[in-house]
């Protein structure tokens, strides 16, 4: 492990800036605005997953007393053409995102929006859901991603045409469900499977997940008389939505303010627009603000889960453990509209290991589904289980530990990457041996029916650009502006990374998250960029605020700047003065003199780095099933992640832990039921199962720090790789309790029993 | 339809009195009525505890009781927790052990906390996993509330 410098700030865990609010109940989230004369929304859904939307007659509704507005897609500007970058993936044609938010002339999934309506009151706005006439012509629908692949599936997209990457496809002539091939292609994969001693091929499926935020998307929308739009929400990307609202509303963007209010979770489903153009054209009929809330029905039909997957691997190992071949076949559903995640799956299946040979074909498919979004490590975790589940298996059959496998093929640095490009520092290895060395795999597994197995996790993490500014204020506290949206602890982290920098403490720094119209654009809360992207500006700053500080010291002084120093607990240290004294200052003194001196110091910057680094994890999980129930309970889990450096490690492992749930979440209870018209038959929290606090035990952490060069500070992303191993750990260690490998996720009580019971 | 009522409760310790619709759910009520938004829809129908209020000594999801119903009752919310000057130790503890990400379930936890706290001040961890399991946190794992839950009953226990 690489020597850590020895922090003051960084590494300590003070309480949390907006601690306080939040456990008094006093922290505003969107759905508590509450503007003079607001009107209430609702959204009429289509009860079915495919059809025509031949007419919608809202003249009933409209004519119920306390009734405002309706609008429909027709209300909307045409989309202009080309794609908006505003969400985590590939980019988007705006035409898509509009019918998204509001079906144009088919309904594309149930719980599809097709009307709003705006009242007086919240139980008026519902009984005018009723009211809506709307002719529908239904169509024959798919909710499989292998059916929706097939030569005669109903189409959803008369216009949408397979992108095929790949270098001998044909141009398509006709339209599919398809919407891209991509491919990533290494060596030679049949000279490696003929050079492997053991080949071995299995399909994996996994089903729709939802990220499951507690809190529901909501939005409040003002469009004031003077043309100004200003939207209240719980967004991770403010930005990106102001940006997306003044393309599809047609408003210059200083014309729209997003106003990011507290943010009940994300983990990615909360960067996509739902409600926010709905609420705007409602506010602009009726001149009153209007507020809009999904209920929870609504935001598990019609929001963004993640895709349903199906993957076939075929892997080859020599009988010392050797990986010589990784071909894979991955189909993504996208939902309704193209955009799966399948890139993020066919790298984090590839990365891990040092395989010579490496073919995977990954497919983006539509069907009659919710359009899926980004969801914590988008692909990964479907990706890079069918990988685990595999050399898993290859290692019982040649008689290796799960870990010695490993650290026989693990990527380091100067390891080439499978998709091109040269693996830079990362910490495969070290999860690896931490793993090894860790209480937990050195423990012995107690019990009949106990299993335990391990897997990896592999995310790339991403930076982009942040903006943010910094002031100094008189009695020496810093005020610090940030434009991304706090989800799970960013304020602290940024916080630290700027009093490290200026040597002083993080309740000397105070941080707020502010409106779009009072920082520079910054990019969404997303891909585990906050704390690496806003952290290297918060270093930025501080290097500005020294430099200042400097020179003020200097004029203070009468000496050249060069003459002053500003120590690493932010003490300035000048020549010594006529009587021979050593002259210094602390920061909090000079701050005093800055007003007097030249002004306060007040600075702003904005980055945008690419030099993020890659996060790899390794977690160990031990099982006990029940053989008469069916149940699997998690009895013991540690998680080993390389976290770059742990700004603030509780909040770093917190993340680390709600990772670990949601993973296990996939690998046991979690799934979207759909019936074949397309019906979901679980949209309550209860029907869809996540983990209880009674589902889980302690989640041990290990922290590895193998610092991220290209960072001032070492930070990698922390947030997005702690999903991806639970699905291959838990499923492994299920194997290992009851020898039943299973291949489709989640694992649920029924699958055991039908598997222990066949006959 | 729509029919507004008069309700007179008791909550925090003041008596309020608030006319509501007959449809309103205490949760509505406290939030859209009374203006007190501490408690969170999540799900409005009693599966994630974040609308959890502590209804004559007795934990409810308010989004499960109709506002009518709370007529003369003492209703406890998040925003009746802390004592003047300083946090509960329960608040104080979900601070400390950073018990909270996003914070939208953390007023749900910390009634459902009070209420086990108050009627079994030394609970075993299984029996703080088994009190709160009515209330769903996407963000932490549990791991660091459960730890939260121990320290708060450690320092009231005194």
């Amino acid at each position: 492990m690489v020597a850590q410098k020895q922090y003051k700030v960084i590494g300590t865990r003070p309480i949390r800036h907006d601690g306080t609010d939040k456990v008094t109940g006093r922290a505003q989230y969107g759905a508590d605005v509450h503007l003079t004369g607001m009107l209430l929304a609702r959204v009429k859904r289509s009860p079915h997953a495919h059809a025509i939307i031949k007419k919608i007659d809202a003249s009933k509704a409209l004519a119920l007393p306390g009734v405002k507005a309706v609008v429909t897609n027709a209300d909307f500007p045409r989309p202009k053409e080309g794609a908006s970058t505003a969400d985590e993936g590939p980019p988007q044609p705006w035409r898509f995102m509009v019918q998204n938010f509001m079906a144009e002339n088919k309904a594309l999934y149930r719980g599809h929006a097709v009307a709003a309506v705006a009242a007086t009151d919240a139980h008026i706005a519902e009984d005018a859901l009723a009211l809506i006439d709307v002719e529908y012509e239904v169509l024959p629908t798919v909710v499989d991603v292998r059916e929706a692949m097939a030569e005669d599936a109903p189409i959803l997209h008369d216009d949408l045409f397979t992108k095929d990457s790949t270098p001998l496809a044909d141009a398509p002539s006709k339209a599919s469900n398809i919407a891209a091939h991509n491919q990533i292609n290494r060596g030679d994969v049949q000279a490696g499977f003929a050079e492997a001693d053991i080949v071995l091929e299995r399909e994996f499926t996994t089903k729709m997940y939802h990220q499951g935020y507690i809190e529901p998307h909501n939005a409040t929308a003002h469009w004031g008389r003077d043309g100004r739009l200003t939207v209240w929400n719980s967004s991770q990307a403010p930005f990106n939505m102001r940006d997306s609202l003044s393309n599809i509303l047609e408003i210059p963007a200083h014309k729209v303010t997003v106003v990011p209010m507290e943010i009940g979770g994300g983990f990615g489903g909360k960067v996509g627009m739902y409600l926010e153009p709905l609420a705007a054209l409602l506010s602009k009929r009726t001149g009153k603000p209007v507020k809009m809330t999904m209920t929870r029905e609504e935001v598990f039909e019609a929001t963004g889960p993640t895709s349903g997957t199906y993957v076939r691997v075929k892997i080859g190992a020599k009988n010392d453990g050797t990986l010589t071949a990784l071909q894979a076949y991955m189909a993504y559903e996208a939902g309704a509209f193209p955009g799966s995640p399948v890139g993020g799956g066919m790298h984090s299946l590839a990365a891990p290991y040092n395989i010579p040979n490496v073919l995977l074909d990954g497919y983006d498919v539509v069907l009659n589904k919710p359009k899926t979004a980004a969801y914590r490590a988008p692909g990964a975790p479907a990706g890079e289980f069918p990988g685990d589940a595999v050399i898993n298996e290859i290692a019982d059959m040649i008689g290796m530990d799960q870990i010695e496998i490993r650290l026989k093929n693990a990527v380091k640095e100067g390891d080439e990457q499978p998709w091109g490009g040269t693996w830079g520092p990362i910490g495969a290895i070290e999860c690896l041996q931490a793993m090894k060395n860790s209480p937990h795999y050195k423990s012995e597994l107690q019990g009949e029916n106990t299993g335990r197995s391990i897997a990896m996790g592999y995310w790339g993490n991403i930076g982009l650009e942040t903006s943010s500014s910094a002031s100094v204020n008189a009695d020496g506290s810093v005020n610090l502006v940030l434009g991304s949206v706090d989800i799970g602890g960013s304020r602290p982290a940024l916080a630290m990374q700027l009093a490290e920098t200026l040597g002083i403490t993080a309740e000397d720094v105070w941080p707020r998250v502010v409106d779009t119209d009072s920082v520079g654009f910054t990019f969404f809360t997303a891909g585990s960029r906050t704390a690496f992207a806003g952290g290297w500006a918060a270093y930025e700053l501080g290097l500005e605020i020294r430099r200042q500080m400097t020179a003020r010291a200097a004029r203070i002084w009468e000496c050249g700047e060069d003459e002053v120093t500003y120590d690493d607990d932010g003490i300035l240290h000048g020549p010594k003065d006529s009587e021979g004294k050593d002259r210094e200052m602390t920061f909090k003194e000079l701050a005093g003199q800055l007003t007097r001196t030249g002004g306060i110091i007040d600075v702003s910057v904005n980055i945008n780095k690419s030099s993020v680094g890659p996060s790899f994890a390794g977690h160990i999980a031990d099982v006990e099933v029940d053989r008469e129930t069916g149940k699997v309970q998690v009895t013991r889990y540690t998680a080993t992640q390389d976290v770059g450096t742990a700004i603030h490690p509780s909040y770093v492992e917190g993340q680390i832990h709600g990772g670990v749930a949601q993973g296990v979440g996939m690998a046991l209870t979690e799934e979207y039921h759909y019936d074949p018209e397309g019906r979901m038959q679980n949209s309550t929290y209860l029907d869809y199962r996540m983990p209880t606090a009674l589902d889980l035990p302690m989640i041990e952490t290990i922290l590895v720090e193998v610092p991220n060069p290209g960072h001032p500070y070492g930070v990698r992303g922390v947030g997005e790789v702690c999903i991806v191993p639970p699905l291959g750990a838990v499923q492994g260690a299920i194997a290992e309790a009851i020898g039943v490998r299973f291949t489709d996720l989640p694992i649920q009580p029924q699958d055991v029993i039908d598997a222990l019971y066949d006959d | 339809m729509s029919e507004r009522i008069v309700i007179t409760a008791t909550i925090n310790g003041e008596q309020h009195e608030f006319l509501a619709d007959t449809r309103d759910s205490l949760l509505e009520a406290l939030r859209d009525r009374v203006g007190l938004t501490g408690a969170k829809e999540g799900c409005n129908n009693g599966n994630c505890g974040a609308c959890a209020v502590i209804m004559d000594g007795r934990l409810v999801n308010s989004c499960c009781v109709l506002a009518a119903e709370v007529a003369g009752a003492e209703l406890e919310t998040i925003e009746g927790v802390a004592g003047e000057a300083e946090l509960h130790p329960i608040q104080q503890a979900f601070l400390e052990e950073a018990a909270l990400q996003c914070g939208i379930c953390t007023p749900g936890f910390i009634m459902s906390s009070k209420a086990l706290l108050e009627q079994n001040p030394n609970p075993t961890e299984y029996e703080i996993r088994f009190w709160l399991s009515g209330n769903l946190c996407r963000c932490t794992g549990y791991d660091k509330i459960i730890r939260a839950v121990q320290r708060a009953g450690e320092v009231m226990r005194g």
